[in-house]
């Protein structure tokens, strides 16, 4: 519970420097906001009309007053109004989050549907050909960039079969789950290949970890089959690294994807933050960056939560 | 020597170790301009020109020498990854090691500047720096060197606080040691091993964040060759022309395996405790 009060303690701080750390380099991209939001017509605002549009997007003040707007406006749940969208920055992420939210959880089901038991499979098979096999895809799957993966899909695809992924307007998964789901599929795989190669090296050698340990050959002498010992013994010890290491990649994934939302043309959060960088869209890149650490540090805290739940001995926070 | 000797004797290391030797000399070959033909010279007649003996990767859409290219690519790509992981080993050990050796206020402070650029996704990261201050190698460079920092000052922070609490930095102390012969012959030595382990695996991120900036338009900027850039070129004329998609695709991914397999390797030569269970 100490540990818990003092991790989230240190939420804000974090915060804090995210915050500074986002608004001074946005500030810093050349040119400004409007007119990257009007482009050529632009030139044609007079003084006064460009003077009311920077007030109203309250670009109009000094720095330290803008941030301290911001961060009094965070406090109130407002995260001030996008430049691009001409709508309340939190409306806009939440209207794309749940795309990235669906990605990461759906790759997160891939690796460990894959991961998981190719990495069991390894371990309990360790130095046959089998298990060299597990580990050459998985060290190929592991130096797989997602781009180029997902190229190499797009093009089987399109000269093997001759169809191309389902892209065109995005369909909530609410609204049309098989449409969706079309259009998820291949991100997914995409997305979820090296991170199932991650999750099969790192449980196969956290499983001979575990396999070797003095308590498993205790269990397998009392004569227990090998399937109780490996499902009911030695695997939920072999889990904790596996929980970090998803964990953390999930972490990540809620950031969004940006290359691959942009491969496969996704509405995702890592594409919308990609574009308002490039837009000058200061109040919309403060947010969504924000708004991703944020996730990250909660993603986190949950996985080292994670560790006692699966291992009542690690008590957190303790040297 | 006896490491090179270590690694060649290791499974991976060896495949790890051929495969980086190749794409050095490749590198050099690239930067030194020893191509078979100029990379940004275009071949009009012999635009989109499949793989053939005069070029043996084909032509793009500009009727540049694909192979010609793609060393060029190489080139750049290592240049990034080689400055961009030196700078971030650089200010990774420097902070790690202030910040175990200073202790208290200096810890607290550099760890939490590491937690919040951690906080930021890598590419994230690297792409707002980019924008900040315009694409190109040097920006790349920085940019990416930031992104890992972090990484290296946790790196050197942790294995440098359990040495500052052995017996034999006590020693070093009360034989009137300076803190900065301790912090430099006593815990900087001590932490190569780790040190290199990391220092190999960083160059695979470093590859890979390089061809996704490329990638997504903010890296190496045209008509200069990157990998990222040939395979970000390539999507409209994938089915046209697919060398232009697979031999840079192809490039980036061995490129990254060799490093892995390399970093592999030197984590069971240099921390025993990984030798029971290689991955």
């Amino acid at each position: 519970m100490n540990y818990l009060m003092r991790r989230l303690a240190t939420f804000p701080l974090v915060l804090l420097g995210v915050s500074i750390l986002v608004f001074v380099a946005i500030r810093m991209v050349p040119g400004d906001s409007i007119t990257a939001m009007l482009g050529t017509e632009a030139g044609l605002l007079t003084p006064a009309q460009r003077d009311s549009l920077a007030a109203y997007f309250g670009i109009d003040q000094p720095w330290f007053i803008q941030y301290w707007r911001w961060i009094g406006g965070i406090l109130h749940g407002n995260l001030g109004i996008s430049v691009t969208y001409g709508r309340p920055v939190l409306d806009v992420i939440i209207e794309r989050f749940p795309l990235t939210l669906e990605l990461a959880v759906l790759s997160m089901i891939i690796a460990l549907a894959v991961g998981m038991p190719a990495g069991i499979f390894a371990a309990t098979h360790n130095e046959k050909l089998s298990d060299l096999g597990v580990r050459i895809v998985a060290m190929i799957g592991q130096s797989t960039p997602s781009f180029v993966l997902g190229l190499l899909i797009i093009y089987t695809l399109s000269a093997g079969f001759g169809v191309l992924p389902a892209m065109g307007e995005f369909a909530p998964l609410w609204q049309d789950p098989l449409r969706n789901l079309s259009q998820m599929i291949l991100p997914a795989i995409t997305l979820g290949f090296a991170f199932a190669a991650s999750v099969t090296r790192i449980s196969r050698s956290s499983m001979l970890d575990v396999l070797s340990d003095d308590y498993v050959r205790t269990a397998r002498s009392k004569g227990a089959s090998a399937r109780s010992v490996i499902w009911r013994h030695a695997l939920p010890n072999a889990l904790i690294p596996v929980v970090t290491l998803s964990g953390i990649e999930f972490g990540y994934l809620l950031g969004g994807a940006v290359i691959v939302e942009q491969i496969y043309a996704l509405p995702g959060l890592g594409r919308m933050v990609l574009d308002a960088i490039q837009q000058r869209d200061y109040a919309l890149v403060q947010g969504s960056v924000l708004f991703i650490a944020f996730n990250f540090m909660i993603v986190n805290l949950l996985v080292d939560l994670a560790y006692v739940a699966l291992d009542p001995r690690i008590r957190l926070g303790e040297s | 020597m006896r490491m090179l000797r270590a690694i060649f004797s290791h499974g991976s290391g060896r495949i790890g170790g051929v495969i980086v030797g190749v794409y050095l000399l490749v590198a050099v070959l690239g930067m030194l301009g020893l191509t078979p033909h100029n990379p940004i010279t275009q071949f009009r007649v012999d635009r989109l020109h499949a793989p053939n003996s005069a070029y043996w990767m084909g032509t793009d859409l500009f009727g540049r020498d694909v192979a010609s290219r793609l060393m060029a690519g190489i080139g750049q790509s290592f240049t990034v990854a080689f400055f961009s992981v030196a700078f971030a080993t650089l200010a990774g050990t420097v902070l790690g090691l202030a910040a175990a050796w200073l202790g208290r206020r200096w810890d607290g402070v550099v760890m939490r500047i590491m937690d919040v650029l951690l906080a930021f996704p890598a590419i994230l990261l690297a792409l707002l720096i980019v924008t900040v201050a315009g694409p190109g190698t040097w920006t790349s460079i920085v940019a990416i060197g930031i992104v890992y920092t972090p990484i290296f000052t946790r790196v050197v922070r942790g294995p440098a606080l359990s040495l500052k609490a052995r017996e034999f930095v006590d020693a070093a102390r009360t034989f009137g040691s300076s803190s900065s012969y301790i912090v430099t012959r006593h815990l900087l030595l001590n932490l190569v091993a780790p040190l290199t382990v990391q220092v190999t695996l960083a160059l695979a991120w470093s590859l890979l964040t390089e061809a996704g900036l490329s990638f997504l338009g903010l890296g190496t900027q045209p008509p200069a060759a990157s990998l990222g850039l040939m395979l970000s070129d390539s999507r409209n004329l994938m089915e046209t022309a697919p060398w232009l998609m697979i031999f840079p695709g192809l490039a980036i991914m061995i490129s990254i395996l060799g490093f892995n397999l390399l970093g592999d390797a030197l984590r069971d030569i240099l921390d025993p405790k990984m030798r029971r269970a290689p991955a």
